[in-house]
């Protein structure tokens, strides 16, 4: 609801409007009455003449204020609609990796556009509905005590049963429509799956069991909608018949009346004429209620993403790093994954010095890419620090942070961006030639090949690139701009092994004067690491330089000498 | 064609889309004709019971009250009575209607979202290129969501009104023919008015859903790739781009909005103006005695039912709408024709023993030639290796033999039968790729392994496992092989996942096995260990290996060099590595990276 104030005075405008047009409908009848039991009882042609005048009148009067209502009303439910939407992808686009690590994207997408979609609704049709009705009931309730109180009293005890019957309704509705929301999101994580891994899928062949996991969900979930038209079914019918209901109480009665002479013709038909107002506003009331309730559940899965805080976000007294000579101390460090009671990395120390590169070397699964994620912050430590400069890097601006780190994945994320946009990414200014000397330290080059050069839009939406230019572009934007610190997550994985070696003579000399974090897998990499960090079982089993290591430690052999890999090669050709 | 290529319309365009949305929708209410044709005759009970209660109070103020005034009630009496019975059968059809016709519409949802599924998955990669996974996923959702509003909400209430209209006329004219004209004069401008609605809105609502689909790819790729976003703070400009697609769908939906904020009142406002008009003219035949007050009576809360529901109709246009945008778009969709269509009569093919053969094969991928004329042979149970720059038509040969390509012009052949003449399920079950990209499904380890072969035993999936060298990584996971992949804060390491890849690749047990750059993301134990598990798993099969790591390349039997679109050396690796040519060289700049 607070998304609604900044429209405020567009509901105060909807508001005077939604009376004034309630007011013109409610009149209307009155007017009927009068030219029933008035000029046409009497036989007054002329006065006739005049009230059909003024019953045009009220009827444009009416249709003006429903414009300006229903307009503004849509401006108010669609701006709020997208202020939420907005604020929710800039919440999750706060939250940290390992909260998108553990919420199924299909859930997350289903609550970003149809869960905002549906309070939109509410908002948009429901409230609006739920208040015309409030008023509606209201303003004809006190023209039919006026008119004649005692059938006013029977219409009103006709629809007192309203009140249990959206109770129970209420009840029922609840538990199908979060369960129907879920299900719609477990249903769009598999789509999702199914459009991403669709090479695998096919690769396998595999879409019949994909196709069978999708019915089941989609059958599951037609079983509980199912349940949910019943429960609106039953509701709405007994909402229909009580105005009915309570029309048929109404001409007897009323017709009595008029019998005894206490009521005219006149006022009976006005009589009716207002049931007959009430009755779209009782059809309403159905619509309303399920609304409200897909729109209570739809608020509740909102919030249970926007209840979570960034746990990664700026302490109160972080301070921005103005200059970075990119020292790096690992200090302590434990981490493990959420919910997960093993420790991926535990009383892990590590110096990097200024200007040094180091490389980490450790089996498949050792946490050598969880410990790089850890200096940008994309994860915080569970204990100890890591420290950029001799501060701990929590008690640094996150934006400062990263400025100061270039990173370059092992999976080359590219966006649906040209590829200037894909290398700059959030750096404020880049200048062409510090453009055009990344993109040569990453052998880049063919970019300038492309259909539009710099300008070519590529990911998802754009030019295809094989997995080795994805890489090098990666690597182009992390070595942008020469930040202090660089941390490389096996950057050459796709690389042909020419290129590699072109890469690795560059890369050197931009590793001259920064700080580096190498993830090695290939011996290959291992040249341009001034010293090497061998990891196991969460933490630092050695240091030193890699002849060293390959001399005095039998598991780094075993990780990268290449006599074991010729023996292997022996034994092929034998 | 994909509709969403096209922002705006020409008539002729519209006119097709329109057409095969039609035809969607026919063929999706086909198997329902039976359950349809009772649901509309209970809605015309329904609406007969309901439209008879104005005809019955006017009958109750005309002879009820007449009579009750002379003393006799029983009129009045029966007449209330007549209205009760009225109202139950109402209620009654009411109930078994809605109940009715939101199964009916729950069959239809199920129905298009299995066909559409099926379909998309049928579809060929080169669909998957050009129409990017946001798009996919939002057909499936977004705007099947838009059909499903249409269903649960918005029919019920179009057929009803339909439905009241036509019998309102009817009813008003049977009244008195008179009064009925008067009451009709209104009706040409009511067309006119729905007819501008109609068309406008169609574009508003296109509008609509063109911008949702922006919405939506924006959001996937942009949280998809959160780590990139958060370490090169690219969040603002995100957030930018986000709220420019935002507003252009809160600015289409402001558009519609007041398309139907302005039918609806206009169309209230032409009943006002006909109740005047009717009130002015009934009030002087009463006067002059040739009409009764109760007709008139009866004819002002017609009109009421008459317009009423046309009022109601404008609000859930916008439903009708939407989903009319939508079913378009899921009409363009079911329109994509695999480019690798299924054979219609295919090739029994119940001992594959795994030959390979290109026979003057050519291959342009959108008018850019890749292959030019190919001619190879594998036989049966060969290890062949490509090596060649990027670019050099590696990827693109392994998958004309997967098949998710055909070829522009010439042939490829399993055992000398042409791919295009092969079922897809036995294609799939004797040729197998393994990709660099190694992507893992919601569910357990387990599950990840059996996508190989989900039919295998618990010991089989161990098994292969255990051959590849995942199983010890596997057996020290919290509930190892019950491990879920995606949640409880597990995760896998890229090599790791790779070797569950290689595991699920093992476990299939194909005669033909295809690695494209399978090994990129291993560290040298692993790989080596994946080595010597290929030496046993490639012993007697066809085996297609794309490596840049050359430790990789030199299991194969025989390497082939690929430049520019041509194998440019043929050969075996031994034989090869000490010349001249690309792979000499290739070779020595490996051995040097070793030192």
């Amino acid at each position: 609801m607070p998304y609604l104030r900044p429209y405020a005075w567009l509901v105060v405008i909807f508001g005077a409007s939604q009376l004034g047009s309630l007011a013109a409908a409610a009149s209307i009848p009155k007017v009927i009455q009068y030219i029933i039991d008035g000029p046409i009882t009497h036989g007054q042609l002329g006065r006739l003449v005049e009230t059909a005048g003024l019953l045009v009148l009220i009827g444009a009067l009416e249709f003006v204020l429903i414009v300006i209502r229903r307009h503004f009303a849509g401006v108010a439910a669609h701006s709020m609609e997208t202020d939420l939407r907005n604020d929710f992808y800039a919440h999750l686009q706060s939250l940290q990796v390992s909260f998108h690590d553990q919420w199924q994207s299909g859930q997350l997408l289903s609550r970003a556009i149809a869960d905002i979609g549906t309070v939109r609704r509410f908002v948009g049709f429901g409230l609006i509905w739920f208040l015309q009705t409030v008023v509606t009931f209201v303003v004809v309730l006190v023209l039919m005590l006026q008119l004649d109180w005692q059938l006013a009293l029977v219409v009103v005890l006709c629809m007192t049963p309203i009140a249990i019957f959206s109770n129970v309704f209420h009840d029922k509705y609840k538990v199908i429509a979060r369960r129907l929301q879920d299900l719609s999101g477990d249903m769009t994580t598999t789509i999702e799956e199914m459009a991403t891994g669709v090479r695998i899928i096919k690769a396998f062949g595999r879409m019949p069991l994909m196709q069978a996991r999708f019915e089941d969900q989609a059958r599951l979930l037609r079983a509980t909608s199912l349940g949910g038209i019943k429960a609106r079914a039953e509701v709405w019918t007994e909402l229909n018949f009580l105005p009915n209901l309570s029309l048929v109480a109404v001409l007897l009665l009323g017709g009595l009346n008029v019998v005894q002479g206490r009521l005219t013709i006149g006022g009976l038909v006005a009589f009716m004429n207002y049931i007959f107002m009430l009755a779209w506003p009782m059809d309403a009331i159905g619509w309303v209620l399920s609304m409200s309730e897909e729109c209570q559940t739809a608020s509740q899965r909102l919030n249970e993403v926007l209840d979570s805080r960034p746990e990664i976000a700026d302490r109160p007294r972080a301070r921005a790093l103005e200059r970075c000579t990119g020292s790096l101390e690992f200090r302590g460090v434990g981490f493990r994954y959420p919910k997960s009671d093993q420790w991926v990395l535990r009383d892990f120390n590590l110096v990097v010095e200024p200007g040094e590169t180091v490389g980490l070397v450790g089996r498949t699964g050792s946490g050598k890419t969880t410990l790089a994620y850890l200096v940008p912050r994309l994860y915080d430590v569970d204990e100890g620090n890591v420290f950029l400069d001799g501060v701990d890097v929590r008690d640094i601006l996150l934006r400062s942070l990263r400025s100061h780190i270039g990173f370059a994945f092992e999976d080359p994320i590219l966006f649906s961006a040209s590829v200037h946009e894909n290398l700059v990414m959030g750096r404020p200014v880049v200048s062409d030639e510090e453009l055009k000397r990344a993109i040569d330290v990453a052998q880049a080059g063919f970019v300038w090949d492309l259909p539009w050069g710099l300008e070519t839009r590529v990911g998802e939406q754009g030019y295809t690139l094989s997995g080795g230019q994805r890489q090098r572009l990666a690597l182009a934007r992390a070595v942008l701009g020469t930040p202090p610190v660089l941390v490389l997550d096996d950057p050459l994985s796709s690389v042909d092994v020419h290129t590699e070696a072109v890469i690795e003579q560059s890369l050197a000399r931009v590793l001259e004067g920064v700080t580096g974090l190498l993830v090695v897998h290939r011996p290959s990499t291992l040249a341009l690491a001034d010293r090497v960090a061998l990891i196991d079982g969460g933490t630092v089993v050695k240091v030193g330089t890699h002849a060293e290591l390959m001399r005095s430690n039998d598991l780094y052999r075993a990780l990268l000498s290449q006599e074991y890999d010729a023996r292997a090669q022996e034994g092929a050709l034998a | 064609m994909a509709a969403e290529e096209i922002d705006e319309f020409s008539p002729s365009v519209a006119g097709l889309l329109r057409r095969r949305s039609r035809v969607l929708l026919a063929n999706l209410a086909r198997p329902y004709r039976k359950q349809m044709a009772l649901a509309a005759a209970l809605i015309l009970i329904r609406s007969a019971a309901y439209l008879s209660l104005p005809y019955l109070v006017g009958l109750g103020i005309d002879r009820g009250i007449k009579t009750g005034t002379g003393g006799n009630l029983s009129t009045l009496v029966l007449i209330v009575g007549a209205l009760l019975a009225a109202l139950a059968v109402n209620a009654a059809a009411n109930y078994l209607f809605l109940r009715l016709s939101g199964r009916i519409g729950a069959d239809i949802l199920f129905d298009l979202r299995r066909m559409i599924f099926a379909h998309v998955q049928e579809l060929s990669l080169s669909f998957y290129e050009r129409y990017t996974s946001g798009r996919i996923i939002s057909r499936l959702t977004s705007d099947i969501d838009a059909l499903n509003e249409l269903l649960a909400t918005g029919l019920t209430s179009v057929i009803t009104s339909i439905i009241s209209v036509v019998a309102i006329t009817a009813i008003l004219l049977h009244l008195d023919v008179r009064l009925g004209m008067v009451a009709l004069i209104a009706m040409p401008l009511v067309l006119a008015l729905t007819y501008w609605f109609r068309v406008n809105s169609a574009r508003a609502y296109r509008a609509v859903r063109h911008a949702i689909v922006l919405v939506i790819v924006h959001y996937v790729e942009s949280l998809g790739g959160i780590r990139a976003v958060h370490s090169f703070r690219r969040e603002p400009r995100n957030q930018e781009i986000f709220e420019d697609v935002n507003a252009r769908y809160r600015d289409a939906n402001i558009w519609s909005n007041r398309l139907v904020s302005t039918y609806g009142p206009a169309i209230n406002v032409l009943g006002r103006l006909t109740t005047a008009a009717v009130l002015l003219y009934g009030g002087y035949l009463v006067v002059r005695g040739q009409l009764t007050l109760g007709v008139l009576t009866a004819f002002v809360l017609y009109l009421r039912q008459f317009f009423d529901p046309m009022q109601e109709l404008s609000q859930f246009y916008n439903v009708f709408q939407a989903a009319g945008a939508a079913l378009e778009k899921l009409a363009g969709v079911i329109e994509e024709e695999p480019t690798v269509p299924q054979p219609a009569a295919p090739v029994a093919m119940p001992e594959v023993r795994g030959a390979v053969a290109f026979d003057h094969v050519t291959f342009a991928y959108r008018d850019k030639a890749v292959l030019h004329d190919i001619d190879l042979e594998i036989p049966a149970g060969q290890a062949v290796a490509l090596v060649g720059e990027t670019g050099a038509g590696k990827t693109t040969i392994a998958r004309l033999i997967a098949r998710f390509y055909d070829p522009t012009a010439g042939r490829v052949t399993l055992d000398g039968v042409d791919l295009r003449a092969i079922a897809s399920t036995d294609l799939r079950r004797a040729v197998v790729t393994v990709t660099q990209e190694s992507f893992l499904f919601a569910g357990t380890v387990g599950d990840n392994i059996l996508f190989g072969r989900p039919s295998a035993t618990r010991g089989e999936m161990e098994a292969a496992a255990r051959a590849i060298g995942a199983h010890e990584f596997i057996a020290v996971m919290p509930n190892g092989y019950e491990t879920d992949v995606r949640r409880r804060g597990v995760r896998l390491s890229s090599g790791q996942r790779q070797l569950v890849a290689f595991a699920r690749a093992f476990l299939a047990d194909p005669r033909v096995l295809i690695l494209d750059e399978a090994t990129s993301s291993l560290d040298l134990p692993s790989e080596r260990l994946v080595q010597h598990a290929l030496r046993t798993l490639l012993r007697g099969r066809t085996a297609l290996i794309i490596a840049h790591r050359l430790s990789t390349v030199e299991i194969a039997d025989r390497v082939l060099v690929v430049d520019a679109g041509r194998i440019v050396e043929d050969g075996r690796p031994e034989d090869l590595r000490g010349g001249e040519g690309g792979y000499g060289s290739l070779h020595r700049a490996w051995v040097e990276s070793l030192a």
